[in-house]
């Protein structure tokens, strides 16, 4: 081995606390990056990549086929903006009886005789594409159990024979829920509703004004109001990202600072392991290395710990990603999502050359050191600095240790620095953690609306025009709602029906919720406008409102009703269930529409002072003859996406918060190593070992404070702008009571938990510095 | 006859797989008294000193000063017992140089939890006692060599210990401020201060102590007190 590597692995065997500060932070740093690497990149490839390969449609039009002909949509395809052009295809809106393998929703079929190749190539996924009538494939994405060989009975249009599933498949901007042959269209079109559906391809159409602007372009030569609803390929794209992108501005958040952290102890580390080794390198000088060898030596032994970490880190990567991946391939619809090889090169070779330079900075002046000074300077430490803090110290009325660690940051104000900054983004990660814990809690309250004290839940659901088809017996809403009434303790109550319905501009379907009475107090978070107080009136999520490119004020039409039902939006809540597609109003507003709503559940608050549990028993001694049972609490239960979200944010967060500790450990063993005989001279003097501890946690109390106090505020601020980044990416906007979720209580402890890194970080050195032997401490030199 | 403010008793101590560096020593010091412990360097008279201090611990034999099993003590009784029987002079001083020479001085007494004011009052006459009260304010940087050795010794004395321990006090110093040192060490034995002076220097030895205890290969070889040869030889 050259005497240069025999110098480096002897650093990087003598400074055992420090190659392994090195080591962890490197391996927290890649893991973070690797994970946010990926997460952003699958955010986005996976639906190009499909869309490309199938060929998907810019812009999907579907045409009221009373007021336009195959021949004139034929021919729209011939526009110049066209590049590619599938269609028409006959499409209908179709309503599945409702059995226990799923519920009746409202579907889109559309009629194709083949999965299609120039314009939207529909995936099959398993089976095979229908050849006869009477055989239907299923969307992938559809509400009903996509089964081979199952077979769906129509609740309407009635008179319709049962459809068997003979494959399931997917269209990259869902272009409908299921596909039939075109033969078998006319039976499931009811008469006077039957539509086309157009597929484009554009030449241009990276924006939502190039879509618009095609969108005009292929209608201007048909007849007015022909188009009855429209679907961009930005919309679907914006749709399948969206559980995803939930992700990403919280990774590159923790990322950002798991990267700075990195640099920050990295750099501290290194240039520690400089200032501590002066002598050494003064001897290295003397013995003929060059100034170059010098910083050579010290590059590599940062590098050294810095690639097993970085090796761990990738590896630890690949695991953090393992279920971030499953889910977002639940939500491309796609398999086989993986770490993309390139992240790992990038982000291995970022890590490192940020290392390696970081290193190589610090060493540089190592190197230029003249040797008699490196030798001097090894043996002798400046005492100057901080005197007067020292002395300041000394007069407060202290026990001794206590005012001898206070005044300690002052005398090496750089390393006090390093080390507070360290705690800084520590507590910065935890404030953010706790703030983001808050927030999803504030979201999922929200979603889950289920303040209610007491709540009877609808039976299973059965939808559809058609109203109820199914076997089993209803409970009957008023006879519940008398009952709930008539209980002893009952405070507030209200009650809700969920029915599916259609809205132009929309595939799919959305949720329409009436209520009966007043559900404002049910948990509904509003984010602009206010909640409905008379029929007619809708408040809906910001998803919704995207969709259909409405705002509040406007109206929207429900259809795939009895009859059209327009609500005018008067308030955006905020509610990320079914993507946002729902629809909250009075129920009065379906009286006509659907005047048969059975499938309710019934929220209910009891007055103050009364028992839960017994008003539950009291309750359903009434309810169960009625076929309906309560219980006590609301309705919904936790999100995946959230329990994810929150156990990635305790590992990061303990992550950055262990690196944090690690930096002050590094500074504070360094501090201790310095001062053996200073310590020495104490504990000669009559300092116990309970004392020296206590003087060198000390040391670190002021660092912690400040650093604390610091980066409660910080943390708070990146809280602030990554809650809104993640709803912005989900396709949400955020109110005030999600954001703004840190109250004074909590930020003192929050506060104090950068005192508690540093304390975390000092007690082993303190530990240590207690043990050592007075006469060992007061030989070293 | 009075009880013996320090008493070894076939106390050994061994540095690693070395030889013994204190073998079998058992040596007994009698309040007031001025013990010079001579040897060459490595013979073992630090180490004496330092299990005397409760600094290190023997392998086997006991060490009692004052009345105080030091053998027997853990780290946290051990500083307890520095604190209130031991005061050390070093060859290095072992002053801090952030505190100032007050502070220094005041440092053991801080440390026992003494008042702040009663603490600076003894400090001050210490420090007048010795000749460098105008130094008070001034951090050790700043002093000669035997100024800071009077420094240390008045920091050895905050606490009133019954024992003062010098290891090579004047080893650092050039003779004139070594003399100085001497001329202290000699008036707080004629005082009543017991001392126990580890040096290789005879000279010094002769100037502060009637006894001086040679020691060589960790073994005592020499014990001989000066005014009782001197009485006997009358």
């Amino acid at each position: 081995m050259s005497a240069l590597g025999k110098v480096v692995r002897s650093g990087v065997a003598r400074r055992r606390v420090q190659t392994l500060v090195i080591g962890l932070t490197t391996l927290m740093a890649v893991a973070a990056a690797v994970l946010g690497g990926t997460l952003t990149v699958v955010s986005d490839a996976p639906f190009d990549d499909a869309f490309a390969r199938q060929h998907g449609a810019h812009l999907s039009l579907r045409f009221d086929a009373g007021k336009v002909s195959a021949g004139q949509l034929s021919a729209s395809g011939d526009t110049e903006e066209v590049s590619a052009a599938a269609g028409p295809f006959p499409t209908a809106t179709v309503t599945p009886r409702a059995d226990k393998e799923g519920p009746g929703w409202p579907m889109t079929v559309v009629g194709r005789s083949g999965p299609g190749r120039d314009v939207d190539e529909v995936a099959l996924l398993d089976g095979r594409w229908p050849v006869r009538a009477g055989e239907i494939v299923l969307s992938a994405d559809s509400p009903l159990i996509p089964e081979p060989g199952r077979r769906i009975a129509l609740a309407r249009p009635s008179g319709v024979p049962t459809l068997t599933v003979v494959g399931v498949a997917r269209s990259v901007t869902r272009t409908a829920d299921a596909w039939v042959l075109p033969s078998q269209m006319p039976a499931l079109t009811e008469p006077g509703s039957g539509g086309y559906q157009m597929l484009y391809r554009f030449t241009r159409a990276g924006t939502a004004a190039r879509i618009i602007a095609g969108g005009k372009a292929v209608t201007a030569s048909l007849p007015q109001k022909a188009a009855v609803g429209e679907q961009s390929w930005l919309t679907a794209k914006k749709n399948a990202e969206r559980d995803t992108a939930l992700y990403v501005p919280f990774l590159v958040a923790f990322g950002a600072l798991g990267l700075i952290m990195s640099v920050l102890v990295v750099g501290n580390v290194v240039a520690s392991a400089v200032g501590a080794g002066t002598r050494r390198i003064g001897i290295l000088k003397a013995v003929g290395f060059t100034p170059a060898q010098v910083v050579r030596a010290h590059v590599g032994q940062a590098l050294v710990p810095a690639a097993a970490g970085t090796g761990l880190g990738v590896l630890a990567g690949h695991l953090f990603a393992v279920p971030v991946l499953a889910e977002a391939e639940d939500a491309y619809g796609t398999s086989s999502l993986a770490v993309a090889p390139w992240v790992d090169l990038a982000v291995i070779a970022g890590v490192l050359g940020l290392v390696a330079a970081t290193a190589w900075a610090s060493a540089l002046r190592a190197g230029r050191l003249r040797t008699v000074d490196a030798l001097a300077v090894g043996r002798n430490a400046s005492a100057e600095r901080g005197r007067w803090a020292v002395r300041l110290a000394g007069r407060l009325p202290l026990p001794q240790p206590v005012a001898l660690g206070l005044a300690r940051p002052f005398a090496r104000p750089a390393r006090a620095l390093a080390m507070g900054t360290a705690v800084l983004f520590g507590t910065v990660a935890v404030t953010f953690t706790v703030g983001m814990g808050a927030s999803l809690g504030e979201v999922m309250k929200a979603k889950a609306h289920d303040v209610a004290d007491v709540t009877v839940p609808e039976p299973l659901p059965d939808f559809g025009p058609g109203g109820p088809v199914a076997d089993r017996p209803r409970a009957d809403p008023a006879a519940v709602a008398a009952a709930v009434e008539a209980a002893p303790g009952t405070g507030k109550y209200y009650s809700a029906a969920t029915v599916r319905a259609t809205v132009s501009g929309l595939t799919g379907i959305a949720h329409v919720i009436a209520f009966t009475g007043d559900a404002s107090w049910g948990g509904y978070t509003m984010v602009e406008g206010r909640w409905i107080d008379k029929p007619g009136e809708a408040v809906v999520p910001t998803p919704f409102l995207t969709a259909t490119g409405t705002r509040i004020g406007d109206t929207v039409t429900l259809g795939g009703l009895a009859e059209p039902v327009t609500v005018r939006i008067v308030g955006e809540v905020l509610d990320p269930r079914n993507d946002g597609m729902q629809v909250f109003t009075d129920v009065r507003t379906l009286a006509s529409a659907r005047p048969d709503l059975t499938d309710t559940s019934h929220h209910i608050a009891v007055t103050s002072g009364t028992d839960v549990a017994a008003y539950v028993d009291a309750l359903n001694k009434d309810l169960t003859p009625l076929g309906a049972t309560a219980r006590a609490g609301g309705l919904d239960g936790g999100s995946d996406m959230v329990v994810t979200l929150d156990a990635l944010s305790a590992t990061l967060t303990s992550m950055l918060v262990a690196v944090a500790a690690l930096g002050v450990l590094n500074g504070v063993l360094l501090d201790t190593r310095e001062r053996v005989r200073e310590i020495g001279v104490h504990k000669a003097l009559g300092m116990t070992p309970r004392q020296t501890v206590t003087m060198v946690i000390t040391s670190v109390v002021v660092t912690g404070l400040v650093a604390g106090a610091l980066g409660v505020p910080l943390g708070v601020t990146v809280h602030g702008w990554v809650m809104p980044a993640m709803g912005e990416s989900a396709g949400l906007r955020l109110p005030d009571s999600v954001i703004a979720v840190y109250h004074g209580a909590e930020l003192l402890p929050l506060a104090l938990g950068g005192l508690l890194i540093a304390a975390l970080g000092a007690l082993l050195p303190a530990g240590w510095a207690a043990r050592t032997r007075t006469a060992t401490a007061l030989r070293t030199e | 006859m009075t009880t013996p403010v320090i008493e070894l008793c076939e106390v050994s101590r061994r540095h690693d797989d070395g030889p013994p560096a204190v073998d079998d020593v058992s040596l007994t010091v009698r309040p007031g008294e001025a013990v010079a412990i001579l040897g060459p360097s490595g013979s073992g008279k630090s180490t004496l000193l330092n299990l005397i201090a409760g600094l290190d611990r023997p392998d086997s034999g006991t060490v009692t000063v004052d009345g105080v099993r030091v053998d027997r003590l853990g780290e946290a009784a051990s500083a307890l017992y520095r604190r209130s029987k031991i005061g050390m002079v070093f060859q290095f001083f072992n002053l801090l140089d952030d505190l100032t020479v007050a502070d220094n001085v005041v440092l053991p007494a801080r440390l026992a939890g003494t008042a702040r004011a009663e603490a600076d009052r003894r400090a001050a006459e210490l420090l007048e006692d010795l000749g460098i009260d105008r130094h008070a304010g001034a951090y050790p940087g700043r002093l000669s060599g035997g100024e800071r050795q009077r420094v240390a010794v008045a920091r050895a004395l905050m606490n009133r210990p019954p024992l003062l321990l010098a290891d090579e006090p004047t080893g650092a110093l050039d003779t004139a401020a070594g003399q100085d040192v001497s001329r202290l060490l000699r008036d707080l034995h004629a005082e009543g201060q017991t001392i126990v002076l580890v040096t290789h220097d005879l000279a010094l030895a002769r100037s502060c102590t009637r006894r001086t205890v040679r020691i060589g290969d960790g073994r005592i070889t020499e014990d001989v007190d000066s005014r009782a040869a001197a009485e006997a030889a009358r």
